[in-house]
């Protein structure tokens, strides 16, 4: 983003707020004039809050002095930090590039029988938090743990993060490309090597991001698995120590190697553009498999058996085994109302928020506009862990009598999951016949008459649907939800945490089987906004 | 020498059947075209050709090898028939050098991607990326990948649908010569018969899954064997006309029959619009029609006439080098030689 910069103001930093102001005011005036000047403003005041963390976490470390910095990223803990997460990260990501394209690839380019099926089957693995399946595997086998037990977990859990967008790709991709290979003479097996895979890069390439992120960003189900990463490292030295110095600093590590990683992925998917959709787009007549439809079907068996079978087998068995607690058995449906009351709450809140800033990308390609929408969308890079530590530093600096209060654990689920309700406003917005604001103000209306009576009325049910899904995403948060909720309120993730803790599996899981279901018609949602209504590419 | 050779071609979607029994002959290096409106099954024809598509029954021959009968279809990787997709289909995360060398073997690449990007007459620009190129550059492009492996057929796909009139009718002019060139057959699909009359040799009118008629352009142009294929191929007036030896009797007069060839006793004649003559006075064997409308094209106007005289259709089409007050009068007069149609 680059001002024009005058260079006979007063002083610098009036200069650059004129300056600031002017253009923002000049960018809006050029393309939609009068009341939609506020949009500009709007959206990036919601932006700054919702960057803010950011600055926090890196106001919190410097606090830390030099000296303290340099003991803490010197001791052995921080190489044994990083090579945890850095051999998880590659582990997990190459297992869920390599199962998300396969299963993708099966589901939509082979004659499978029951190919619709298997989507849903194949995408549903979401909707087990990652704390829940880690809890059903160490449930049912003591054996599962460490490492190898977060690589299965965890792959489990992750790869419909790159099965969805890799199936959207080649559902929507053009498969004329692919035509003209075979036709220049290239065979099955190096037309997917050179043509399919390299144009389905970009999706590859941000689901497998999706995954890392997730991973840096864990805290529940390594806890459980008895595995060390930079995220629980950070929750114990807060928790136990009451440090809140040293976890910002390792908090920084985190949020460094996350805006790292979206680099790298903006890197990857550089080069790539956009396949060809729409009109001119021709869906490719299956693959026959002929002899490997058996064993295609058995893997594809075998890996929804693993990652949703045995979850919900952990879940029935629990339930049905029954209570097996010691402790106080508290209220379900206490949980179940705190859960969606603070989730809805904050769904309403960040979808309000993300209205102006959608609108302002949707209505102007400026550059100003675009910045400020990839700014918001680089806050999804930071951890939960990350977040609720800023705002707990909010509120202990600026807003003591906030501290542990329901406003703060609805603070930070509004910023955890502000650019999941973008990417929905957005879709929304992509709904909206482009030039039906333009029509509507040459009939004499008014802006803000415009988006009353003509934009909102089209995003409505695009909007309905964003609060369910962060809604339903929020009602699962496990991490960020244990370092913010108010004195004595249980969420179902909390009280489960609470139950799990005491190795009370029994008493936890209604809580866990009431997150998954949930979870579910958020999946479903997330599942057809990928790949578009079944059938709709014919 | 035959290239390919089509026989009885029956092929379907799922269950409905889209072509019914498809004869078509392309000779060694000739530029063929198959036209149709869409959904007559051209687009399925292609890709049964190409190998996308598998036939139902029938046969299709190239170069006497055998390519589908029906039974066990050939890989589309190993026959050796290029395409041109309708936008191209260029690969997008490739340079167009790396674009034109996909088919060829790695020794080959460098030497043959410079031949051809000369020969589409885009020399140097083998390092920009597909969506650095204008529409019109982008299908060269396509047209060199499909010709650098030396295909023995091309498959044109409408190539020239996504570009302006202008570009489409210079590509199409070029394309040709390259073909001519560098003698590849080629089949050509497309439902415009302005380019299907000026690109081919033979044209092929596939009306509902058969070929209606196939032929020279001219041949077909001037000697439809129905109404349909008539009107496809241009705007068309159907006169009734009675055959007695080397005239037709129609009422614009005797009219002198096209050719030798054979004509039925009684059907209708072919008057293309630059037929018929218009006059402001009455001349001998005109008829009297009122102008219903009269639209300038720049090289001519096109008149809509409604004849006031018995056995004529209701709406005649001429082309005029002068505009017509829109409800006056005039004179529609013909001139042979006409081609008669059996039927009625």
């Amino acid at each position: 983003m680059t001002f024009p910069l005058d260079t006979d103001g007063p002083s610098p930093l009036r200069r650059w707020r004129a300056t600031g102001v002017r253009a923002l005011v000049a960018a809006t005036r050029l393309r939609a004039p009068a009341a939609t000047g506020l949009l500009a403003p709007l959206a990036t005041a919601v932006v700054a809050v919702v960057a803010a963390p950011l600055g926090f976490v890196i106001a919190q470390a410097a606090q830390a002095g030099w000296d303290q910095t340099r003991r803490l990223l010197g001791r052995p803990l921080i190489a044994t930090l990083l090579g945890h997460t850095l051999g998880l990260t590659a582990a997990v990501t190459l297992a869920t590039a390599v199962l998300g394209f396969g299963a993708a690839y099966l589901v939509e380019r082979t004659a499978l029988p029951g190919r619709r099926a298997w989507t849903v089957a194949l995408a549903l693995p979401l909707a087990v938090p990652e704390f829940v399946r880690g809890y059903s595997w160490v449930s049912l086998f003591r054996s599962v743990h460490g490492y190898w037990g977060a690589v299965l977990v965890m792959t489990c859990s992750l790869y419909p993060l790159v099965f969805l967008p890799v199936a959207a790709a080649l559902r929507h991709g053009d498969a004329a490309a692919e035509e003209v290979s075979r036709s220049l003479g290239r065979g099955r097996l190096a037309t997917l090597c050179r043509v399919t895979l390299p144009l389905t890069r970009p999706a590859l390439a941000g689901g497998v991001l999706l995954v890392s992120l997730y991973l840096l960003g864990e805290y529940g189900a390594f806890a459980m698995l008895r595995y060390t990463t930079f995220a629980t490292a950070v929750f114990t030295q807060y928790k136990l120590g009451f440090d809140a110095a040293s976890a910002s600093l390792l908090t920084l590590v985190l949020v460094a190697l996350a805006l790292l990683l979206v680099g790298l992925e903006a890197w990857a998917g550089r080069r790539a553009r956009v396949t060809r959709h729409g009109a001119l787009a021709r869906t490719a007549p299956p693959v026959r498999l002929g002899g490997w439809t058996v064993p295609a079907l058995l893997a594809l068996a075998a890996l929804v058996g693993v990652s949703l079978g045995v979850p919900l087998y952990a879940l029935a068995y629990w339930l049905l085994k029954g209570s097996s607690t010691t402790l106080p058995s508290a209220s379900v449906l206490g949980a179940t109302a705190a859960t969606l009351g603070y989730a809805l709450g904050a769904a309403v809140v960040a979808t309000a928020a993300a209205v102006p800033v959608a609108l302002y990308g949707w209505r102007r390609g400026t550059r100003p506009a675009r910045a400020i929408e990839r700014v918001a969308y680089l806050t999804r890079a930071l951890p939960g862990i990350a977040v609720a530590l800023s705002v707990v530093y909010v509120a202990v600096r600026w807003a003591q009598p906030l501290y542990q209060q329901p406003p703060m654990l609805i603070a930070g689920y509004v910023v955890l999951f502000f650019p999941l309700a973008l990417t929905a406003v957005r879709a929304a917005l992509a709904q909206v016949p482009p030039g039906v604001e333009e029509a509507a103000r040459s009939l004499g209306t008014r802006p803000l008459a415009v988006l009353g009576r003509v934009t909102l009325p089209l995003v409505l049910p695009g909007l309905g649907a964003a609060v369910a899904m962060v809604g339903l995403t929020a009602s699962t948060e496990l991490t960020a939800t244990l370092l913010l909720r108010p004195t004595g309120t249980q969420t179902l993730a909390t009280q489960f945490w609470v139950y799990t803790s005491g190795l009370a599996y029994g008493a936890a899981a209604p809580y866990a089987a009431l997150m998954v279901a949930l979870s579910v018609p958020s999946v479903l949602l997330l599942t057809r906004r990928t790949l578009g209504r079944p059938g709709e590419n014919q | 020498m035959t290239g390919l050779s089509v026989v009885d071609l029956h092929a379907a979607h799922g269950r409905s059947p889209v072509l019914h029994g498809i004869d078509l002959t392309v000779p060694d290096g000739a530029l063929a075209c198959v036209l149709g409106p869409s959904g007559c099954g051209k687009s399925t024809l292609l890709r049964v050709l190409a190998g996308f598509h598998p036939a139902a029954a029938g046969q299709v021959v190239l170069h006497g090898r055998v390519l589908d009968d029906g039974r066990s279809p050939l890989a589309a990787e190993r026959r050796g028939i290029g395409l041109v997709p309708q936008d191209g289909a260029l690969f997008p995360h490739l340079s167009v050098a790396a674009n034109i060398g996909f088919g060829l073997p790695r020794s080959q690449r460098r030497a043959r991607v410079g031949e051809l990007l000369d020969l589409v007459g885009l020399p140097g620009l083998g390092e920009r990326r597909p969506h650095q190129l204008s529409g019109g550059q982008q299908q060269r492009v396509a047209l060199a990948r499909a010709l650098a492996p030396r295909p023995r057929l091309l498959l044109l796909d409408e190539p020239f649908a996504a570009l302006d009139a202008a570009l489409r009718a210079e590509l199409r002019r070029e394309v040709a010569a390259t073909l001519r060139q560098s003698g590849t057959t080629a089949v050509l699909v497309t439902h415009d018969q302005d380019e299907a009359l000026s690109f081919a040799d033979t044209v092929a009118v596939l009306r509902d899954g058969r070929i209606a008629q196939a032929g020279r352009p001219d041949e077909l142009y001037h000697r439809p064997t129905d109404a349909a294929v008539a009107r496809v191929l241009g705007e068309a007036n159907l006169i009734p006309a009675e055959v007695t030896g080397a005239r037709a009797d129609t009422p614009f007069g005797p009219l002198a029959l096209l050719g030798s060839a054979p004509a039925p006793r009684s059907g209708l004649a072919l008057l293309r619009p630059g037929q018929l003559r218009l006059t402001a006075g009455p001349v001998e064997g005109a008829v009297p029609a009122k102008v219903l409308g009269s639209d300038f094209r720049g090289h001519d106007h096109r008149v809509e006439l409604r004849p006031e005289a018995a056995g004529l259709p209701e709406v005649l089409i001429a082309a005029s080098d002068r505009s017509w007050p829109v409800g006056g009068e005039a004179y529609v007069g013909a001139v042979g030689p006409v081609h008669v149609l059996s039927g009625a």
